[in-house]
């Protein structure tokens, strides 16, 4: 029986895989449209300004006139402008760095330690991210004020430190969860202690959690208007400045900058992909 | 001191719950001692404590003639090996190995030695560089094992060390278990609710339950001797029921045996034998110390069949040892004498529950 039933199953078999590999290149096809879309609408945006920021004319219109650096050469020669992303690189740095100090730690007693309140320690440090910044702002604007602080950009980084804590506790402590407690058990069994523990055994194993947390703590900051406008005293962030120079209309100066934080938006997505791959190839 | 450990009135409440309850024991040098239990019973918070993991609420842990009561885990010269194996994801196989040396500040040249040293005892020489996600489960379990014996603690706990892997790893682990704990000489306490793997592996058992010991012993004496229904029942299988004396007679579910003075106990109720120590006979066989019943199920094992006996009021198991295939197995429904030896029947004192 098998015998004759095999030539038929032979001829049948090359069509068969035919029909169904044009169907499988059918839905490749469907599959890319979608996709190119979906790429179309997050990127055109970010490809105008880029685009526009080498323009020769002042104009945003198409088609381009020429192409020319000269929006870059004025950038580098704009002191307020340079000043602002100082300013801002200072307090994204600076809030980043103080939250991760506080947040970790913070993830970590959440995570190992028991004590009473806890539940409602864990509701409370969480809350900050939804309240709207204004809230914040205003809040901390007036508790500056009755311990007579004076505004600075120091202020801008408490009030953005308080706002991503939420960011860095939450990404920290959801992999801590997922670290098993027993090599914590088992690093102190094997004689370390507690300090090194979390740097040898703890913090290696939530170490993506906490360059991605800091990653998002630092653009969150970068970009921040609202919490900024109540705190800050004479000095302007970038947002700030760009957002007060917008009333003047919009300046291919305005693309040049965002091109270039663009750029270094690339740059920093590349070093923490390379961290983290680091941490995958350590094993081998 | 040939006492390595020794606890003294050990207690963990948690809240409300004994979880161990006022246990004392002492732990021999280079014994395999196996805490055999229930889940729930108390083995694994007691070995716990003595890692110091947990502290006790009431009691003293000694360990080689020190009180270590107080003492934090990385304190202890004990070494656990975990049920998940807790091996460093982000270290290699000689990293995670070596780890305990690190920490200690042996020279860099002396952990690289002991690794490999113990890497070879373990079989897994050849992978030192691989990382614990590329080893299959027997071989992350090993890894586990030569990382929490290079230090060479006083005594190694295990917790459980079988349960994840499957039935054919199970078997071939357990000897070699045994033949490691030969061949390093150390003081092993297992933790299980497995009894055959307490009865091959270990050369004493206690069993808890409730967090109290309910027997010590040799595996043999535990099998042969079970002091209470429940060891009888927990360990192996045992038919159980319940009957008062007379005339040096018990009746088991209404069928009168005969049993051995030296099984009477003051007070004994509960009376017992193994399906394997019962002959199972053809209906019409005459003798002394038969139960008649009729056959109500026959499960096949391969080696041996189980046989279950309606006695009419009850039923009880047989043991069916298969040495010729040819002679067939007894059918549902037939009727069958079940041959217990005086000798055989086990008498227990009373006992609040079985």
């Amino acid at each position: 029986m098998s015998l004759a039933a095999a030539p038929s199953q032979v001829r049948t078999a090359p069509r068969a895989r035919l029909s169904k590999r044009i169907r499988k290149a059918a839905d490749a096809t469907v599959w890319i449209g979608i996709a190119t879309l979906i790429l179309t609408f997050l990127y055109t945006p970010i490809v105008v300004l880029v685009a526009f920021s080498f323009n020769s004319s002042r104009s945003l219109s198409w088609p381009m006139t020429g192409l020319t650096l000269d929006w870059y050469r004025k950038l580098a020669e704009n002191d307020q402008l340079i000043t602002a992303v100082q300013n801002s690189v200072y307090v994204a740095v600076s809030a980043t760095a103080l939250t991760l100090l506080i947040g970790v730690p913070a993830a970590l007693a959440l995570d190992r330690l028991d004590f009473p309140g806890k539940g409602v320690f864990r509701k409370l440090v969480l809350l900050p991210i939804a309240l709207p910044g204004i809230i914040t702002g205003i809040s901390m604007l007036i508790l500056f004020r009755l311990l007579g602080f004076g505004l600075s950009l120091e202020t801008v980084i408490i009030g953005h430190a308080t706002a991503l804590l939420a960011v860095v506790v939450t990404q920290v402590f959801a992999r801590l969860q997922r670290l098993p407690h027993s090599l914590d058990e088992a690093s102190a069994d094997l004689g370390a202690s507690g300090l090194q523990t979390f740097f040898l055994v703890t913090l290696p194993n939530i170490r993506t959690a906490v360059i991605g947390a800091g990653i998002l703590s630092f653009t969150l900051s970068f970009d921040e208007i609202p919490v900024t406008f109540f705190l800050t005293g004479r000095d302007n962030t970038l947002p700030m400045y760009i957002w007060s120079t917008m009333r003047r209309g919009l300046t291919p100066e305005i693309n040049a900058v965002g091109a270039l934080i663009v750029a270094a938006s690339i740059l920093l997505i590349l070093i923490s992909v390379l961290l983290q791959r680091e941490r995958t190839g350590q094993g081998r | 001191m040939t006492d390595i450990i020794r606890l003294d009135g050990v207690s963990k409440q948690f809240g409300f719950v004994m979880g161990v309850d006022n246990v004392s024991l002492n732990v021999r040098k280079g014994e395999f001692l196996t805490l055999l239990g229930p889940s729930g019973c108390g083995k694994s918070t007691l070995l716990r404590m003595i890692g110091g993991f947990e502290e006790p609420t009431a009691g003293r842990i000694w360990l080689d003639g020190e009180d270590v009561t107080d003492l934090p885990a990385n304190q202890r010269a004990v070494n656990m090996l975990f049920q998940d194996y807790a091996l460093f994801p982000h270290m290699s196989v000689g990293k995670n190995v070596g780890y305990g040396l690190r920490v200690a500040g042996v020279p860099k040249r002396e952990v690289e030695t002991k690794v490999r040293e113990v890497l070879e005892l373990v079989g897994l020489a050849d992978k030192i560089a691989t990382a614990p996600h590329q080893l299959s489960g027997g071989q992350r379990q090993r890894v586990a094992l030569a990382r929490a014996i290079v230090r060479h603690p006083k005594v190694l706990l295990l917790d459980e060390p079988l349960s994840a892997l499957d039935a054919n790893l199970r078997e071939a682990m357990q000897v070699e278990l045994r033949h490691l704990h030969q061949k390093v000489g150390l003081t092993f306490i297992m933790v299980t609710h497995d009894q055959t793997e307490a009865l091959t592996m270990s050369d004493r058992v206690i069993v808890m339950r409730q967090g109290r010991i309910m027997q010590d012993g040799a595996p043999q004496s535990l099998y042969d001797l079970p002091g209470s229904p429940y060891i009888a029942d927990f360990i192996g299988t045992t038919n159980l029921f319940n009957s008062r004396i007379e005339n040096g007679q018990v009746a088991c579910y209404g069928q009168p045996l005969t049993i051995n003075p030296q099984a009477i106990v003051a007070g004994t109720q509960t009376f017992g034998f193994r399906p394997e120590k019962a002959r199972l006979l053809p209906g019409n066989a005459s003798g002394a110390n038969l139960l008649r019943g009729t056959v109500a199920e026959v499960f096949y094992h391969g080696s041996v069949a189980r046989i279950v006996v309606d006695l009419g009021q009850g039923q009880v198991l047989v043991d069916l040892q298969i040495s010729d295939a040819a002679v067939g197995l007894p059918k549902a429904g037939a009727q069958v004498a079940v041959e217990v030896a005086s000798h055989k029947i086990m008498g227990f004192a009373a006992e609040d529950a079985a």
